[in-house]
């Protein structure tokens, strides 16, 4: 029986690695991986060797080519003798500019419907019930189709703005909505030195500094609050600080408004957002909304009954208690699932060719593949965006999700 | 392990397109079917009809080549590919040949390894306008939204054609054809754009087709064929000739009447050739020796399928133009039969 105590310092034996607990794990884990390897060289090798056999060889030279065709929504410099490397770079910016608006629509609008589905209003719950069910049990890209042809069909075309007796006319003279899309005034600064990045960049600057100039007022409030007991009025100083600047400093530079006009085919000037792209987010967003209202109903029904009871007892009034009882703790339950709706929001946006919105879908991995015919290099570079995109959503939210959850000491 | 999916996905791919590289002909043959890649519906060009059976100029195409080879017109599976979807599908496989009015280019033919079997209609980029626009000249679509389907040389040549002329437009771009339609109907856009025969086949499909108006102007060279994979020279041949019969056909006076009685009154030795009655040019392609004669009888020489699909007495109204045959004054000219 001396073995038995002698067992940790066993030599190791070959036999062991099947026959010992401690190492039999490892070794079949070993194993799985060897023939996952061997499978996969398998496959690759196969892929190199037909490739090869066909003529074709892998190879992303192609992306500095000029990519010769032009995209309508831009939102860094492009043109047609662009190479198609930039092609993909707009691609790219206006797959995240659809992600962000559409995530932070989704977030607004699944919210306030999950809240109001436990309203004890019967018909504001009924209803809220009756838009999730619909929005969630019918495709997305079904929705973005529908949304974008009532769009089309419901408002009227640049055309109908035309002659003396035009069938529509713009809405305050400045804003002018079209199926072609939403025309908007544009503030630009006149100031020749204030031209360009540089006035925009000086308001950024602005805001930052009226955002930390409250933080200090409201410190200092605070301060003197738990000294005295009594709070001063700073509501005037916190308005002074955020837009005194601000609006001396659109004085001096000059802003004015690029108001859009008709002009030719279409309305010129001012800011233009695009019938694919309204459509297109709004889809997404009240289709993600759906999904999100359930997450947070589920939330807050996972906050127990006595929680709410006992704020009342203490006096809390109902938004009171929404605010400081029941959606802290159901924030922990929210997040996690959240993170998934936003990756799906964000992968989703890949539908947008067929409402022709140029994402990285429609650049990259619609008209650079066809035109180069370089499928498997674009759809590799596809996967890596698509990966590094979803990857960074959720390093991003579960950050968010570490600052938030129950902290355990 | 997010790697490995990464390289697997790559790899089913890679081995799907090696599957098909060679014998064409014998994998039609065992299929008894002739996979054949067309649009997704382009009236006049290919179309399913009321009854669901598919109709159209390069519908007929696929027919000939399918009586050519299995001797039988009707032994085609046609696959609807996009503008996009097209080449995929022929270079893995999925589709014997492609017949969807494809614009024969440098790059299409050496870089995408495809091999254009020949010419069944010259075209050329054109523009359509509503007639109320008061547009006549493509000059004056200066600011413009155009409609272009993607993946297309359409795309290339209009951004091309605006950047010549100093002029600004807005692309929209559309996956496909019946996708257009709509949009441009309802005044998303100002001008649609793509081949003019395929403007004149969507004008035909309008409710009131004379609100449209095809402006003059032809921006592009677009050589129109059928193309199959690089590498099975035999089967290329065999979509080749089978082209190059029917312009022949209604060059001599073939067609799907005489043909019964041409190939033994007939003293002109090309038509003997053509028909099977003498030589063996059958057997050269690797089929019998009636190949041609099949692949005539199914829906007639050139002339009787363009007249049958897109000709002046059908909605499409197109006029012969470049499609006459070069005694004609035309483009057609077929190698003869020798």
């Amino acid at each position: 029986m001396a073995t038995m105590s002698d067992a940790p310092s066993e030599s190791f034996r070959l036999s062991m690695l099947l026959n010992d607990k401690r190492y039999r794990a490892y070794t079949f884990q070993f194993i799985a991986l060897l023939l996952l390897i061997g499978f996969f060289s398998y496959l690759g090798v196969n892929l190199v060797r037909n490739l090869q056999a066909a003529g074709l060889n892998i190879s992303f030279g192609f992306l500095g080519d000029p990519a010769g065709y032009d995209i309508n929504q831009r939102l860094i410099e492009y043109s047609k003798d662009s190479t198609h490397w930039r092609a993909s770079v707009v691609g790219v910016l206006n797959t995240l500019l659809v992600a962000v608006v559409g995530c932070f629509f989704a977030t607004i609008i699944g919210v306030v419907v999950g809240v109001l589905r436990l309203s004890n209003n019967w018909i504001v719950s009924r209803l809220m019930s009756v838009y999730v069910e619909i929005f969630r049990n019918v495709p997305v890209l079904i929705w973005i189709l529908i949304i974008m042809a009532i769009f089309i069909a419901v408002l009227p075309q640049p055309r109908d703005f035309r002659g003396a007796n035009a069938e529509a006319s713009m809405f305050l003279d400045l804003f002018a909505f079209t199926g072609r899309g939403f025309y908007m005034p544009k503030p630009y600064f006149a100031a020749e030195w204030a031209a360009g990045a540089t006035g925009w960049l000086i308001v950024i600057a602005l805001l930052i500094l009226g955002f930390i100039g409250s933080r200090m007022i409201a410190g200092n409030a605070t301060k003197i609050q738990e000294a005295t007991g009594n709070r001063p009025t700073t509501w005037y100083w916190t308005l002074g600080i955020w837009f005194g600047p601000l609006i001396i400093a659109f004085f001096v530079m000059g802003l004015s408004w690029d108001v859009p006009a008709l002009k030719g085919f279409n309305f010129q000037g001012g800011i233009y957002a695009r019938n694919s792209f309204i459509a297109l987010t709004f889809a997404l967003s009240i289709y993600t909304a759906a999904f999100i209202a359930e997450n947070v109903r589920a939330g807050i029904l996972s906050v127990s009954k006595g929680q709410s009871e006992a704020a009342a007892s203490l006096g809390l009034r109902p938004n009171r208690i929404m605010n400081l009882v029941i959606l802290p703790q159901a924030l922990r339950v929210i997040i996690p699932p959240l993170i998934s709706h936003f990756l799906n929001l964000t992968k989703n946006s890949s539908l947008a060719i067929a409402v022709g919105y140029m994402d990285l879908t429609g650049t990259l991995g619609g008209i650079t593949l066809n035109q180069t015919g370089r499928a498997i290099e674009s759809v590799l570079l596809l996967m890596a965006f698509y990966l590094t995109i979803s990857l960074s959503i959720s390093a991003i939210m579960n950050v968010y999700n570490k600052s938030i959850s129950l902290k355990e000491r | 392990m997010k790697k490995s999916v990464l390289l697997g996905t790559l790899t089913v791919a890679g081995l799907a397109a090696g599957a098909a590289a060679a014998g064409t002909l014998d994998d039609v043959k065992a299929r008894g079917v002739l996979n054949c890649g067309v649009t997704t519906g382009l009236v006049g060009f290919a179309a399913p009809d009321a009854n669901g059976e598919w109709q159209g100029f390069d519908v007929a195409v696929c027919r000939a080549v399918a009586a050519a080879v299995l001797g039988d017109g009707n032994a085609v599976e046609f696959v609807p590919t996009t503008g996009k979807t097209r080449f995929t599908a022929l270079a893995s496989g999925e589709i014997d040949m492609l017949a969807r009015n494809t614009t024969w280019t440098f790059s299409r033919d050496v870089d995408l390894k495809f091999e254009f079997t020949g010419v069944n209609y010259y075209d050329g980029q054109g523009f359509m306008v509503p007639a109320d626009l008061g547009v006549s000249s493509a000059l004056e679509l200066d600011g413009a939204t155009v409609c272009i389907q993607t993946g297309t040389t359409t795309e290339l040549n209009l951004a091309d054609y605006f950047a010549a002329n100093g002029m600004s437009y807005e692309p929209v771009p559309i996956e496909t054809n019946a996708e257009a339609q709509p949009l441009y109907l309802e005044g998303a856009c100002d001008v649609y754009t793509t081949d003019r025969s395929g403007l004149l086949a969507t004008r035909a499909a309008f409710e009131n087709p004379g609100d449209h108006v095809v402006l003059p102007e032809i921006v592009s060279k677009e050589p129109l064929g059928p193309l199959v994979r690089h590498g099975d020279n035999d089967w290329g041949d065999i979509v080749r000739w089978t082209l190059n019969a029917l312009i022949t056909a209604e060059e001599v006076g073939v067609t799907s009447e005489n043909l019964d009685t041409i190939a033994g009154e007939t003293k002109n030795a090309e038509i003997k050739r053509l028909l099977g009655t003498e030589g063996t040019l059958g057997e050269m392609l690797g089929l019998d020796a009636e190949w041609a004669k099949r692949a005539i009888a199914v829906g007639g020489n050139y002339g009787e399928i363009f007249d049958a699909n897109i000709g002046p007495d059908t909605a499409i109204g197109a006029e012969r133009g470049y499609n006459a045959q070069w005694v004609d004054g035309g483009l057609l000219y077929s190698p003869p039969f020798r």
